[in-house]
């Protein structure tokens, strides 16, 4: 399904051409198909959770494996059926576009990828998909790539996700380790149904796992302080921030903390810091969310609030807590999507979002307000919608915590009156009251832009009328996969008359009262232009980190790449030194099997020429004597090796040799530059500077040649040679026997290399002379 | 006798490395040289000294005289030689050929010249 979903993708953008205006429908059936296949298949089957598993990577114990339980099928239902409406909104949304192809296969790449984060069973493998998801929502978000400010705020979301992203891989490589640690087979570790076996919570890796797990699912589901990139994700076209930045890719950071809490969870450090992100996100989602003036960032930090609240309870563990999540996912999911794509109406048919300029538009959008009510009703929470529920069931889970609860309800309560607000900002003050200019010329839309909202918001009422519906068909199951056992959902709309119903109805009551007196209050507010957001402290923390690398990195590559050769051989000689005198210290501290120092006049005459030699050549000014010096360390070279067994490398180099010295004499010293003047130019610092790297690698180099006696290689390739040289080459000479004979293939390649030179050398020296022809030519 | 040899590579490639660094292209050549006799006598050093020995069968034997010198060490560094030889001299006529058209032999000059 999810190869099926990709290889639309890839088609999409072929048949956008052809398709025109029918493109939404034709796109939208992949999705709904699944979504329709997904469904048989629950409504038929037992609820036993299907696996299938592909090798991959055996050696490193990744497979790709999926496994369909109820967690991962309600997730994968609500992708593919809202999925199904966002393609076929997008395809009235982008008529007349003429990229809108590029769009729709972002679109479902985007919806293959979250697939398979729901589906993955192996952590690696959630990982990849993880990541693809935030590729493909960067994607999405910089569609109008002309706007700096979607590419800016694409950038911003592309890095918060993956930098959260490398945590998640961090913490599941631990995840991995600490499974082993406690007796997993390897080929396992990385397979999540492996890790029931073993109790994490006890490995010392343990916090560590959490923070890092924790940091990316934060970045992803946005929580406080990795809020900030949501509302800058509102870049993005409108059929995108209904699909992923309500419904589904938020979702995908609250996925992971619930599909690991039967591993991870039920300890302090996981409640407590879930719990902690999850509030202060509420808090700072309700109370930001009500500067807003533009709608869709005004929905953008609701979801960061709900977002927070769904954190909160998953976060708690218990089996009310999490059944209270699930319906607000669902929920959440049904009437913000709704309510996105209610937006993009307005904003397609008045040409604006802003709040101060809508009003009375109920005449020209009847359709798209009924959707927008509805769906607002679920919002703010009114029975008897699925919202309703799932908030009754948000404050039956707190009041049974405790004080500590308590402390949180009267917060709850707030964060959810600000909902109300939002609900009623979005769905009543831009239908009803005068019609404002902009709402005078506004036009509906087609039906193909209503069905989403229409049939998403009518879900949340059928949901919350029937509500047996939603539990028996998944949230049973669904909860069930997150706590570890059966859980018995028992969701109505009416719980009777015992005392904490009564206590939670009340609390409810409150909330909508205390939610419309505020948006009574702040009527007045919405004509007074809105300033806007000063950023946050982690905004600008975010902001200030990216500038200060930009700059490190301009300042670092004019330090290291400044254009002076010289500069870059430093460099790598450097990073050289730095690079191999780590281990070699360590090798030569080692006890090294040495042989003692024991001088040898002759040896050291010899080694004493051919350095003398070396320092010479590296000192005398004049270009002559340098290369005499030259020559002086070569014959030292030559007669180490007439001392130790190599005859004919001694004669070979004393030829060498003096065919180099006189080919340099020759060559340079009719130069009309004076050398002196080179040296005296360099300045003192950068002397010192060049004798030190110098001495460095002169170090280096005899550190690794001390080094190297401490490796004996067997004499294998020796002893065949030696053997063999007689019998096979018929000579006796056994280093002329190896090149001309049992390497002669080398020898042919060297020979090569010395033709090559000798016919660059050639070429040269013509090239003079036809230059200096020319000039005469060209006289007469 | 072993460790002033590597004491006398330490020396080739320091005085090597000194040269490249230099401004002066023609020096970079005189680097190069004195470089690649370093790591002919690096190859040469670690493969074993042995004394006298050359690894040569004498007439009527099948194998050279025992301890003899390793022949595998040698029969690299003869090819380095000659490669070496080869690129130093085509390194000479193309630096002289550089020095001749800009008319000088500082690399950062010659920068200068052609921006």
């Amino acid at each position: 399904m999810i190869l099926l979903l990709a290889v639309a993708a890839a088609c999409a953008p072929l048949l956008a051409r052809r398709a025109g205006r029918g493109l939404g429908w034709l796109m939208a059936l992949v999705p709904l198909g699944s979504a329709v296949y997904l469904g048989i298949d629950i409504a038929m089957g037992p609820h036993v959770p299907w696996a299938e598993r592909w090798t991959w990577m055996p050696a490193l114990g990744v497979d790709v494996s999926f496994v369909g339980d109820g967690l991962a099928l309600l997730f994968a239902v609500l992708i593919c059926l809202i999925g199904a409406l966002i393609t076929l909104y997008s395809g009235s949304y982008f008529a007349g576009d003429s990229r809108c192809g590029r769009f729709f296969a972002y679109l479902l790449a985007f919806m293959a990828a979250m697939l398979g984060v729901v589906f993955s069973d192996n952590l690696i493998v959630l990982f990849i998909f993880w990541e693809l998801t935030s590729i493909a929502s960067y994607a999405l978000i910089a569609y109008k790539s002309r706007a700096k400010s979607a590419r800016d705020a694409a950038l911003t979301a592309l890095l918060v996700t993956g930098a959260g992203g490398l945590a998640l891989l961090c913490g599941f490589v631990l995840i991995g380790m600490a499974a082993v640690d406690m007796g997993v087979d390897p080929a396992q570790a990385s397979s999540i149904a492996a890790l029931h076996a073993v109790d994490l919570r006890s490995h010392p890796y343990y916090t560590a796992i959490v923070v890092l797990v924790l940091l990316g699912a934060f970045t992803k589901s946005a929580q406080f302080p990795f809020h900030f990139w949501l509302p800058g994700a509102m870049a993005a076209p409108t059929p995108a921030s209904a699909y992923l930045h309500s419904a589904t890719m938020v979702k995908a950071g609250i996925y992971l903390i619930a599909r690991l809490q039967p591993h991870l969870g039920d300890t302090d450090v996981w409640i407590l810091s879930i719990t902690g992100a999850g509030a202060a996100t509420m808090v700072i989602g309700a109370v930001v969310g009500l500067r807003q003036r533009d709608l869709k960032r005004l929905l953008a930090y609701s979801t960061v609030a709900v977002l927070g609240i769904i954190t909160m309870l998953i976060g708690l563990g218990s089996s009310k807590a999490v059944k209270a999540a699930l319906v607000l996912l669902c929920a959440h999911a049904l009437y913000k999507a709704a309510l996105f794509m209610v937006v993009g109406n307005i904003d397609h048919g008045a040409g604006t979002r802003m709040i101060d300029r809508l009003g009375g538009l109920r005449r020209r959008l009847p359709y798209t307000a009924m959707a927008a009510l509805v769906a607002a009703i679920s919002m703010a929470g009114l029975p008897p919608t699925l919202g309703f529920i799932g908030k009754e069931l948000f404050y039956a889970a707190k009041l049974t915590l405790g004080p500590f609860g308590s402390g949180l309800l009267v917060v709850a309560v707030a964060a959810n009156s600000a909902l109300v607000v939002i609900a009623l900002i979005v769905a009543f003050k831009p239908f009803f009251g005068p019609a404002t200019e902009p709402a005078k010329a506004a036009h509906e839309a087609d039906l193909s832009m209503l069905i989403g909202p229409w049939f998403l918001a009518g879900m949340g009422l059928i949901l919350g009328l029937w509500p047996g519906l939603f539990d028996q068909i998944l949230g049973s199951w669904a909860a069930a996969s997150i706590v570890n056992q059966p859980v018995a959902m028992d969701l109505a709309l009416w719980h009777g008359l015992n005392s904490q119903a009564v206590i939670v109805l009340a609390l409810s009551a409150l909330t909508i009262i205390g939610g419309i007196a505020l948006y009574v209050a702040m009527r007045g507010r919405f004509r007074t232009a809105g300033t806007a957001p000063a950023p946050t402290l982690a905004e600008s923390l975010y902001n200030g980190a990216l500038a200060g690398l930009y700059r490190v990195g301009a300042r670092f590559a004019a330090a290291v790449q400044n254009g002076h050769l010289t500069r870059y051989i430093a460099v790598v000689l450097l990073v050289l030194i730095a690079g191999v005198s780590i281990p070699l210290v360590g090798a030569l501290l080692h006890p090294l099997a040495i042989e003692p120092i024991s001088l040898d006049v002759t040896d050291c005459a010899i080694a004493a020429l051919i350095a003398i030699g070396a320092v010479a050549a590296a000192l005398i000014p004049t270009y002559l004597g340098a290369i005499a010096a030259l020559g002086i360390s070569g014959l030292g070279i030559a007669l180490t090796f007439a001392l130790y067994g190599a005859p004919d490398l001694a004669l070979t180099l004393i030829v060498v040799e003096v065919l180099t010295v006189v080919v340099l004499a020759l060559v340079f010293h009719h130069l009309p530059v004076h050398s002196s003047q080179a040296l005296r130019s360099s300045s003192r610092i950068r002397t010192v500077r060049d004798v030190a790297i110098a001495v460095a690698c002169g170090a280096l180099v005899t550190g690794l040649t001390l080094a190297s006696a401490a490796i004996h290689l067997p004499a294998d390739a020796a002893t065949y040679y030696s053997k063999t040289s007689v019998p096979q080459g018929y000579g006796h000479n056994i280093v002329n026997v190896i090149l001309v004979d049992f390497r002669a293939l080398d020898t042919l390649g060297e020979i090569v290399v010395v033709a090559v030179a000798g016919l660059g050398v050639l070429a040269l020296l013509r090239l003079r002379r036809i230059a200096a022809a020319r000039p005469e030519r060209e006289a007469t | 006798m072993f460790f002033v040899f590597a004491v006398a590579v330490g020396v080739l490639f320091a005085a090597g490395v000194f040269l490249m660094l230099r401004p002066s292209v023609i020096r970079l050549v005189i680097g190069l040289v004195l470089m690649s006799h370093g790591a002919n006598l690096l190859i040469f050093v670690a493969g074993g000294l042995r004394r006298g020995t050359p690894a040569i069968v004498a007439d009527g034997a099948l194998s050279p005289p025992a301890g003899y010198a390793d022949p595998i060490p040698q029969a690299l560094v003869l090819t380095a030689i000659v490669i070496g030889f080869a690129v130093v001299a085509f390194a000479a006529v193309l630096v002289k050929r550089v020095c001749r058209v800009m008319g000088t032999d500082e690399l950062d000059r010659m920068r200068e010249e052609v921006a």
